[in-house]
């Protein structure tokens, strides 16, 4: 097998020498040197579907952006309507471009009247601020905190008992955000995640991450808490079919190809992107980002595989790789509408050989019922 | 990281058993480490002519498929079928159950341009 590929220029977040310390094994990920495992990707995939598991997030940017301005200015750049959010609430939204393609997919949360904060991708930072201020008008105040910040991904059933008993209160509703002073800090807990898991994504001044960290990592003991890393988040966001910038989305990927449609707002007044938008959602678009799993044996389908259905080729896959929680391979790929119906049959081109796979409904994998 | 005394080693990271004319050929402790939860092995047909260096199998873990290159030139002679039914059996027994196939080597010095125990040891650090 190849060696994997060197960690020159890659970034490092606040959180490095712990994993190091812990044994992680690192990769590079959107510029950015990230544990992929600690002890095994299905270990710690395991232990956030069933107990809880924590993530080194702090690669992900953070803006601030205010001013009596801003809310307009949101609603121009953003595809959902930032009116809709109190404060203290947030809002899954895409920052498109003029086609109605994805730049990058965030979380945009309102912190007070005039004052919002947006958790956006790690390898997009650079591009989401240059396209923001590029984009500015009126009183709007926009500051890229993405280094002042460690963040931590608390993940799985046990993890709301654990995290409201580690900061001593009750973590805000599905989607919403609030501050915590404790532990001789400040930490925004979000009630957000990327697993299909309930949890928290928490966020505090980057100097305290470590110590954090460690007292997250004693205090969850009893509660099943492990540290997980990004392959795990990886096939847990996969079985859930969020989508992930620069494999499932793009600049010449619509939310709504991506089935992302419930979250443009086409009532909310003018914004970028909306004429293409706004024509797929009444005409249909032309693809559509379908989820399917493999029907037999078959190696974990991966990126860039043809799709075919009727012996054509009608597309590639875009994630692939295997659910732990299913057991077999599963994938997502971009699809002609008359292929991407739930229970079509396909066949995923894998070295050559095609194995049968069929169109799922989204999400692949659902958590039984107690 | 267990490196057998007995076995030659390509830098890419596969071990070589060789007896008389036949190689057995599977992937290090160390590999196996490295890729952790091996799901998926694809084994070549027996009857397969390989170059040295040339891609032979596929070892997929849950992460990311890899190419796994054949030590040395030969005829792939048998092939674990185990591994079919029990992927993991590289990551529990890399030099033992978990083998991938086995050769005819096309020229018994083959294994001079292969690393041994030591080298490979100091390779891995």
């Amino acid at each position: 097998m190849s060696d994997s590929s060197n960690s020159e220029n890659l970034q490092r977040t606040p959180l490095f020498d712990e994993h190091v310390r812990a044994g992680a094994k690192l990769i590079g990920f959107g510029g950015w040197e990230m544990p992929v495992f600690y002890t095994s990707i299905i270990d710690e995939h395991q232990t956030v579907r069933n107990a809880a598991g924590v993530f080194d997030i702090s690669h992900m940017g953070q803006v601030t952006i205010s001013g009596p301005d801003a809310e307009a200015f949101l609603n121009r750049v953003l595809t959902n309507n930032i009116s809709k959010l109190a404060p203290g609430q947030g809002q899954y939204t895409i920052l498109p471009n003029e086609n109605g393609g994805v730049i990058d997919d965030l979380i945009a949360y309102r912190t007070g009247s005039d004052a919002y904060f947006l958790v956006i991708n790690a390898s997009m930072i650079a591009e989401d601020v240059a396209w923001l201020e590029s984009e500015t008008e009126g009183d709007v105040t926009l500051e890229n905190k993405s280094d002042d910040f460690a963040g931590l991904a608390v993940q799985g059933p046990a993890s709301v008992a654990l995290l409201e008993a580690f900061l001593g209160g009750n973590l805000p509703p599905r989607n919403g955000i609030a501050d915590f002073s404790v532990r001789g800090t400040t930490i925004t807990a979000a009630r957000t995640g990327y697993t299909g898991e309930d949890g928290a994504e928490l966020f505090l001044p980057a100097a305290d991450g470590p110590r954090i960290w460690n007292e997250l990592l004693d205090f969850g003991k009893s509660y099943g808490l492990k540290p997980c890393g990004l392959g795990a988040r990886d096939t847990l966001r996969l079985e859930m079919c969020y989508p992930l910038n620069g494999s499932d989305l793009g600049p010449e990927i619509t939310p709504i190809e991506a089935g992302l449609g419930f979250f443009v707002d086409l009532n909310k007044g003018d914004f970028i992107g909306r004429d293409v938008l706004a024509r797929q959602k009444a005409e249909g678009a032309p693809r559509k980002l379908a989820p399917f799993r493999m029907a037999a044996k078959s190696p974990p389908p991966r990126s860039h595989y043809p799709v075919l259905a009727g012996g054509e080729t009608v597309g590639e896959t875009c994630s692939g790789g295997l659910s732990p929680s299913l057991g077999t391979g599963i994938g997502m790929a971009y699809l002609p509408l008359a292929v991407a119906v739930p229970g079509t049959a396909i066949e995923i081109d894998i070295r050559g050989k095609k194995f049968p796979a069929v169109v799922e409904k989204k999400p692949l994998y659902k958590k039984p019922k107690p | 990281m267990n490196v057998p005394e007995d076995l030659k080693y390509a830098e890419t990271h596969e071990w070589l058993r060789i007896e008389g004319n036949e190689g057995t050929v599977g992937i290090t402790d160390h590999a196996q480490a490295e890729l952790t939860d091996i799901v998926y092995v694809e084994v070549p047909k027996v009857g397969t002519k390989v170059e040295a260096k040339a891609t032979i199998a596929v070892v997929e873990s849950v992460k990311a498929a890899s190419d796994i290159y054949s030590p040395v030139s030969g005829e792939v002679t048998e092939v674990n079928t185990a591994l079919d039914a029990d992927p993991a059996l590289v990551n529990t027994d890399p030099f033992g159950a978990g083998w991938i196939f086995k050769l005819k080597l096309a020229d018994s010095a083959a294994a001079s341009g292969l690393l041994d125990a030591a080298a490979y040891a100091a390779k891995i650090g």
